[in-house]
């Protein structure tokens, strides 16, 4: 250990605080539990959330992949996933299928994800209400009645006015028919991957002080009406690099006339399957 | 073809070796010490221990001088420090009344037993630059009154306290709450409110505190009195079930006196507004008890119209490290969400030139 600090940075009372909240959140699907949210290295905003999250499940046996927008070479994955090498010495990884520990920032991989893992999310704003009503104490009360309608009424206003539900990501979704919850600002072509999913789910959100869970193969259903149906993001044309058609894509502006490149946002599936292997 | 648009390992090692040097600017020049920031940018140290909730001033000086003098960045070094530490327990209530006072103030009366103390301070210094301060030779110490340890200098508000002209310190038969140990929740107590407004920004404390001297919550303050000095801690260790003296620290305590209020069955009296700060960060201390007496609206049965009275909107935008993390957390790539507005806004504008046409056709 190069640090003098604990194994995983937070001392041990902290993380038996974290998964007392975790061991709640999993019991209630969706509920925002309230915990005592530590300062930590690297600001709020950042992944505070998600790094205690994961500085609390951490054994020395993991190997741990850390992404933002899909990538494992984006900077804030990068020193996330440093913080983790220094102060825990983990395997870490960037294939997804080796990782026994996801930690995510506004994706969730491609591959399929196995019972044996866990996906960490970092979290920004925990409450899917808030912009509807920015009082915690009003947005808790909405919860407990399970009075949703404002929500409703939102998505509804969104079609009329546009023809379409106009929220693109952190689109919210009801977890296990009860909690409607934000899924973190992954992009609403994630959504499905919720639903139903082998791994653990786990959401934290350091400066809000929330965390919440989906248990595995609990039902996530994103709102939507009957006669406007949830849809996902298409593109027209595959990834540029590894030719992936049904995969997000990130946009790459070439030069200044106009010029562009789609490519895969996951970059481990993309390499995979530059590679030829099977992207697991 | 391939583009670099993913943020490279070498790229953020480069810009922290740049960062470093930036920090410690021209080579040729000596280093700034930890002892110097210590002793001559005290204030400085004050307001990083104050906010960063933690009294060590080497830590807060080496935290100046690691963020090049940004304070926030100091407070935030300061608060990820003090996460690390177990926690052994909790000091039985410091007594500001047995404090060894350098200054004490009171804008209510002219003299009170203790009498006014001035202390180093800024007021009434005229704010003109001292060029050329620096060569200047060392003055002769000041000549100070020989300490007088059994002086009394009971706190103002007790004084009118016992006349019943202002109402009792809020008591609170339990535990207070503990805000690093436990998350926030509203409505919250007034030990929690406290303890979140003595970490609170000074700059967004001075400005709602500002605000009510402006008629947001308007309350009429007087200072009743503002001192500083140096105040022992005690400790009860369980093992041991009696209380020792660990150390002693310096702090900045600000109580004002509000309007007054009274009722059917209480004839009139002021209210209290409280504010404390390690150091001493009058400033942060005075605003603070601004900010307080007006938090106290709803449980005083005042009109809540200004945003100093709002709770929620206080606590939970108080916390600069809070605060900056988030604001700043918009440097962050934002791809895949820019990307997904990107998609929806085309398929709208599509659709919407699709229908224009159908219009003109």
């Amino acid at each position: 250990m190069t640090t003098g600090y604990n194994f995983a940075y937070l001392n041990e009372q902290t993380k038996r605080m974290i998964r007392r909240a975790l061991l709640k959140a999993v019991a209630i699907p969706g509920y925002q539990v309230p915990f005592a949210s530590r300062e930590m290295p690297m600001p709020y905003g950042w992944g505070t959330g998600g790094v205690q999250v994961t500085a609390s499940i951490l054994t020395p046996e993991d190997t741990l992949k850390v992404i933002d927008q899909g990538a494992d070479d984006t900077t804030n994955a990068v020193s996330i996933r440093k913080f983790f090498k220094r102060t825990a010495e983990v395997a870490t990884t960037e294939e997804t299928a080796k990782a026994s520990i996801i930690q995510t920032r506004h994706r969730i991989p491609e591959a399929p994800l196995r019972e044996d893992q866990i996906l960490v999310f970092q979290v920004p704003i925990p409450e899917p209400l808030r912009f509807l009503e920015p009082r915690e104490t009003e947005t808790r009360k909405m919860h407990a009645l399970e009075e949703y309608g404002i929500m409703h009424v939102k998505l509804y206003e969104d079609i009329a006015r546009h023809g379409h539900i106009a929220t693109s990501y952190a689109y919210p979704a009801k977890v296990n028919g009860r909690y409607v919850f934000d899924p973190s600002p992954i992009p609403k072509f994630d959504n499905p991957k919720l639903d139903s999913c082998a791994a653990l789910q786990l959401f934290g959100a350091g400066r809000e002080k929330r965390i919440y869970a989906v248990p595995p193969y609990t039902q996530v259903k994103s709102l939507d009406f009957e006669d406007h149906p949830f849809t996902i993001q298409k593109w027209d044309e595959p990834c540029a690099l590894c030719g992936a058609r049904g995969t997000y894509l990130d946009e790459i502006i070439l030069d200044d006339r106009g010029k562009r490149m789609f490519v895969c946002s996951d970059t481990d599936h993309c390499r995979k399957a530059r590679s030829g292997e099977e992207a697991a | 073809m391939y583009v670099a648009v993913k943020g490279g390992e070498k790229a953020i090692d480069a810009a922290h070796r740049l960062l470093k040097e930036e920090r410690r600017g021209d080579p040729a020049i000596p280093e700034i010490t930890v002892e110097q920031i210590g002793g001559q940018l005290s204030l400085a140290v004050d307001r990083v221990m104050t906010e960063g909730s933690l009294y060590d001033r080497e830590l807060a000086a080496i935290a100046i001088r690691q963020a090049r003098g940004d304070l926030i960045e100091a407070i935030f070094l300061i608060r990820a420090s003090r996460t690390t530490l177990p926690r052994f327990g909790y000091s039985t209530p410091i007594e500001t009344s047995e404090m060894l006072v350098r200054r004490r103030i009171s804008a209510a009366f002219k003299d009170m037993p203790g009498g006014q103390i001035l202390g180093p301070t800024f007021d009434y210094t005229h704010r003109l630059l001292e060029f050329g301060a620096e060569t200047q030779a060392a003055e002769a110490p000041v000549a100070m009154a020989p300490a007088d340890i059994d002086r009394a200098m009971p706190r103002v508000l007790d004084l009118i306290g016992a006349e019943g002209l202002i109402e009792p310190a809020s008591a609170q038969p339990s535990e207070p709450q503990d805000l690093t140990r436990e998350p926030l929740s509203f409505p919250a107590g007034r030990d929690l409110r406290l303890q979140s407004l003595v970490r609170g920004d000074e700059g967004f404390l001075l400005a709602l505190g500002y605000s009510t001297q402006r008629g947001y919550g308007r309350s009429h303050p007087f200072a009743g009195e503002i001192r500083y000095g140096e105040v022992s801690v005690s400790f009860v260790p369980e093992e041991l079930g009696f209380e020792i003296e660990i150390g002693s620290i310096d702090i900045t305590e600000c109580e004002m006196i509000n309007q007054f209020k009274g009722s059917a069955e209480v004839p009139p009296q002021f209210t209290r507004g409280y504010g404390l700060s390690f150091g001493q960060c009058e400033r942060k201390a005075m605003s603070m008890a601004l900010v307080d007496r007006a938090l106290r609206a709803a449980e005083l049965d005042e009109e809540q119209t200004a945003p100093a009275q709002d709770e929620e909107f206080v606590l939970s935008h108080a916390d600069n490290v809070q605060a900056t993390g988030f604001v700043e957390h918009l440097k962050l790539p934002h791809y895949v969400d820019f990307q997904a507005e990107l998609e929806l806004l085309r398929r709208l504008r599509r659709e919407a030139q699709g229908l224009h046409q159908e219009a003109a056709e």
